[in-house]
């Protein structure tokens, strides 16, 4: 005998139906039971236990149903009979306890210290509560999932501009301040900051840490779809971000699927720019090399904690090295590379790339990046003066300076140019004594610029040996002497540059988080799985539970009226 | 694109600093805008005779033989259908009335001046319990007890307000709803606040002791004395906020006995109207939910200023009224802040660390959270003349929420 009682537009959150499954199941002649929302899967799945009622075709997926199976009749009539009294049971316990704010409007205004909301909605209402939370200036962890890719883009672009973070959509995990949010392991606190694309592998990697003795600072999730080159990485990036400006955290650890390569590659370089170890786990993608600059390559979970672990205690045994200071004003900002080597150039631009999303050239190897005007820079620009356009009627730069040293002064006259990157190749049949006429032309330009209000970095790369006719050393000491950075390797060079472009260029696609939230006891809102709530209080984390309903009771077209009045009325006025 | 927030931030604002003061008594005729000899005011939104509810029926039979219109309720009944004789809503006339309402031109009304904003409102004077006009009783007693307010008590209390340089209805409120009141069902801390202070102007202005001592008894004998006063204090609090472009939230509620109605600051005059409910509560003795009117009043003008179910937090003593635990009297109030915009700066709530009222019902919230007012209102009886039966919880059908946030929607390019 199979009975079922449909209950239009009822809601209640999947904990309280399985409970009330439960005690249905439980009564006298109850074979078995089903309460569930009247969605598509659902019903599936009551159709896999036989509990599919002929009226549960018909359901809609804001309706409750409650199906018995029973030997008879009567049994099946006084178990559903009891439904309202299994509900208000429930609720009256409930009701001793604190009122229950009904949104999160109100909940806000009961706990003005919260500024994180989890949601764990049905999907479709998800993005929906997780703008209302963003309106609210509230951060965001999304367990829910099941929104869509667009609105996912479209709520984590909101957050970004107001400085608010979103883990999620379908984010199972993070740790902030201490606190285990979703699904989280107890770990202990330390000095490793953690970013995960992947809900298990943060756990996995986080639990291994803490086994080896080390500790979390906080583990950021993003949601799976966040490197995706859609969604671009926006929590990923914000969360690096964060990490790398948070001082109690030393070392950073990064895992995800393997993201889109664009995605990665901006990824990487925001992971260079934090200054700190990060350690990168694109689960099964394997890098050229282990390490470069501050960035270190894991192939497994178990792998990126151990190294982890052994830097951040390597960190902790050394006194960190302040990075240089730089003088440069808000307006300098890219690099001038002025080559007479056109190896040199390319090689130049190509590990640039891993620090710079676009590097202009007479001769790069993306026509995307070509200069307009190859004696005009702009933005980060490295010239080859060997190219032809520049040595027709005269010689090469190696021998002929002119070209270079007007170059030199055009750069140091523009208020954006913050690095000039230089090449001195020495050795037979260069210019006998290419010092000598770049070092005036260096301290000419050093010091125009510091008439203007500028500071101006010039780094010479030195390409010789001690034997060349030039002299090695009194080339060196010439452009020293002027204030010039000498380096005797073109890599090298570059590299430490690019560092310097990455905090002088950091992305500014987003608004900063404020640290503070890194700093404060977390209080949160939830809405949706009271197990939430219930894990936060074991934590001794205050939580206030929202009771939320679907806007509208699940009416879809007021529902939308609403939401445009919302949006509409957080424009500013005209 | 209007800004809502913004409008409803203007509309609020208004209403909470409207500053209604009773300036004075007069009559309804004199004083009352668009006021005429055939004209009978009565509570909520229009409605025609055959729709009418006992009470309000009864209560206008009653005015009408106040009047001298009509000898006896057959003769008034059939000048009420005659057509000779107009019935509009209080509300369309700067007015409210508890119960019925029903107000008509040689009736004394207290005169309420907005002093913030300077607009006007009115309300007819409180009979007490019993069989009063408002509950629908036209008898002989009803119309012995009408004569005597108009003709005895009107004069002296016109003289003791205006001797005492008016009174602040907002102020005493304040007070009242830190003394145990609510505003609506409970005003027996505001009635005696109101008593004690005309009582020295009555003693000394009324034609003899014997007038002042059954001036001053009346007033201080019924619990709802100030009622009125404070209706129509609430009603220029309203009034001020009403008119607002791309204001969303509601200015007036009120019931005919047949109808629930509502009005939304931009939503000009128009009225959103559907079934009124019955209310939930308790009945004194002998009487029970079968024996019960439709909702009636303008008494929701209360709650839609802020106070009344709003501010239940504050009147613990009234939560029996719905059978409820002390607990469930800031449950009512923390419940009406859903649906509320904003926090009143002058009625606060010592329940709740002095936290001001839910003020403004914003139709959107209504909407959105399914959650509609809360009202704690008089239960009447069915049939016209017998009275008050009870008292309890009413709340407004969510249907006219919802058709006032498709019209604003369609109105202001939300669609």
């Amino acid at each position: 005998m199979l009975k079922a009682e449909i209950r239009p537009g009822a809601y209640y959150d999947s904990v309280i139906l399985m409970q009330l499954q439960r005690a249905l199941a439980a009564l006298p002649g109850v074979q078995e039971a089903g309460v569930v929302m009247g969605t598509a899967a659902n019903k599936e799945l009551l159709a896999q236990s036989d509990l599919f009622a002929p009226e549960v075709a018909t359901v809609a997926a804001d309706d409750l149903i409650i199906v018995v199976r029973t030997e008879n009749a009567d049994q099946a009539s006084t178990a559903l009979a009891q439904v309202n009294g299994l509900l208000t049971r429930r609720r009256n316990e409930a009701a001793d306890d604190e009122y229950r704010p009904k949104t999160l409007a109100s909940a806000t205004q009961m706990q003005p210290d919260a500024h994180w909301v989890l949601i764990s909605v049905p999907g479709r209402y998800a993005a929906g509560v997780a703008k209302e939370a963003l309106r609210l200036g509230k951060h965001v962890f999304l367990y829910s999932d099941n929104v869509s890719l667009e609105e996912e883009v479209a709520i984590k672009q909101a957050a970004a501009a107001k400085g608010l973070l979103v883990m999620g959509p379908d984010c199972g995990t993070a740790i902030v301040n201490g606190v285990g949010l979703g699904f989280a392991n107890r770990v202990r606190r330390g000095s490793i900051g953690v970013v995960g694309a992947s809900g298990t592998g943060l756990q996995q990697v986080t639990a291994r840490i803490h086994q080896l003795g080390g500790g979390i600072t906080h583990a950021f999730g993003t949601g799976g779809r966040d490197l995706s080159e859609t969604v671009g990485a926006i929590t990923a990036r914000q969360a690096l971000d964060l990490l790398s400006r948070d001082p109690a955290t030393k070392v950073i650890v990064l895992i995800s699927k393997p993201p889109a390569p664009r995605v990665a590659e901006e990824l990487l370089r925001l992971a260079r720019a934090t200054g700190k170890p990060v350690i990168v786990d694109f689960i099964g993608y394997k890098p050229a090399e282990s390490q470069q600059d501050n960035l270190y390559f894991a192939h497994t979970l178990d792998a990126t904690a151990a190294l982890a672990v052994e830097i951040a205690a390597f960190e902790a045994s050394t006194k960190a090295i302040e990075s240089p200071s730089m003088p440069f004003t808000t307006s300098q900002r890219y690099l001038r590379g002025l080559f007479s080597g056109g190896t040199l150039a390319y090689e130049a631009m190509l590990i640039l790339q891993e620090y710079l999303p676009a590097v202009y050239s007479n001769a790069p190897f993306d026509k995307r990046f070509k200069l307009a005007k190859a004696t005009v820079s702009q933005g980060h620009t490295i010239v080859d003066l060997g190219e032809d356009e520049f040595t027709v009627g005269r010689l090469h730069p190696m021998l002929d300076h002119e070209l270079r040293i007007k170059r030199l002064h055009q750069e140091a006259a523009d208020p954006e140019t913050a690095i000039i990157l230089l090449d001195v190749v020495l050795g037979d049949g260069a210019h006998p004594d290419p010092a000598s006429e770049l070092a005036p032309a260096i301290a000419d330009a050093l010091a125009s610029a510091e008439q203007a209000g500028r500071q101006l970095k010039i780094v010479a790369v030195v390409v010789g040996t001690d034997e060349d006719p030039q002299g090695f050393d009194h080339q060196v000491e010439q452009l020293q002497a002027v204030g010039a950075q000498i380096e005797f390797n073109n890599e090298t060079a570059v590299r430490a540059v690019g560092q310097q472009l990455l905090q002088l260029n950091r992305p500014t696609d987003f608004v900063s988080i404020d640290l503070a939230i890194l700093q404060e006891p977390l209080v949160a809102l939830n809405v949706g799985l009271e197990s939430f709530t219930a894990s936060l209080i074991a934590q001794n984390t205050p939580v206030l539970q929202v009771d939320w309903r679907p806007p509208a009771g699940g009416n879809e077209r007021l529902a939308s009226i609403l939401a445009r009045m919302k949006r509409q009325s957080t424009l500013p006025s005209p | 694109m209007i800004d809502i927030d913004q409008a409803n931030t203007e509309a609020t604002t208004r209403m909470m600093e409207a500053r209604p003061v009773l300036t004075s008594l007069g009559l309804a005729r004199d004083v009352i805008p668009g006021m005429r000899e055939n004209l009978i005011l009565h509570a909520g939104p229009p409605i025609t005779w055959d729709r009418m509810s006992g009470p309000l029926k009864g209560a206008i039979i009653g005015a009408l033989i106040f009047e001298g219109k009509a000898q006896d309720a057959t003769a008034a009944e059939a000048l009420a259908t005659s057509g000779e004789i107009d019935f509009e809503p209080c509300h369309h006339h700067n007015a409210v009335g508890p119960m019925a309402g029903v107000t008509s031109a040689s009736m004394a009304v207290y005169i309420i001046e907005n002093q913030t904003h300077g607009n006007r409102a009115f309300s007819n004077l409180n009979e007490g319990y019993g069989k009063v006009l408002r509950y629908g009783a036209y008898s002989q007693d009803v119309q012995d007890r009408l004569h005597w307010m108009h003709n005895v008590m009107a004069p002296v209390l016109k003289a003791a307000i205006e001797a005492n340089g008016g009174i602040d209805i907002r102020a005493l409120l304040a007070e009242a709803l830190h003394m145990g009141d609510e505003g609506h069902n409970r005003n027996k801390a505001g009635s005696i606040l109101y008593t004690k202070i005309l009582a020295p102007h009555i003693a000394r202005g009324a034609p003899n002791g014997n007038i002042a001592g059954d001036i001053i008894k009346g007033l201080g004998d019924n619990a709802l004395s100030v009622l009125n006063p404070v209706m129509a204090a609430c009603k220029a609090m309203s009034d001020a906020a009403h008119g607002i472009e791309g204001s969303t939230i509601v200015t007036t509620m009120a019931r005919n006995g047949t109808d629930f109605g509502i009005r939304v600051s931009g939503l000009d005059d128009r009225w959103f109207t559907g079934p009124s409910q019955v209310p939930d509560g308790l009945y004194f003795p002998s009487y029970s939910l079968a024996d019960a009117n439709r909702d009636i009043g303008d008494s929701t003008i209360t709650e839609t200023a802020g106070i009344g179910g709003f501010a239940m937090a504050a009147a613990p003593a009234i939560v029996t009224f719905v059978s409820g635990k002390p607990r469930d009297a800031i449950t009512a109030t923390m419940e009406m802040y859903e649906i509320t915009f904003t926090e009143h700066k002058t009625f606060t709530i010592p329940a709740l660390d002095f936290r001001g009222t839910p003020t403004g019902i914003d139709i959107r919230s209504v909407v959105e959270t399914g959650i509609t007012p809360r009202i704690n209102t008089g239960i009447a009886h069915k049939n016209a003349g017998v009275g008050q039966i009870g008292a309890g919880l009413v709340r407004p059908p969510m249907e006219i929420f919802e058709e006032a946030l498709v019209t604003f929607a369609e109105r202001y390019g939300f669609e």
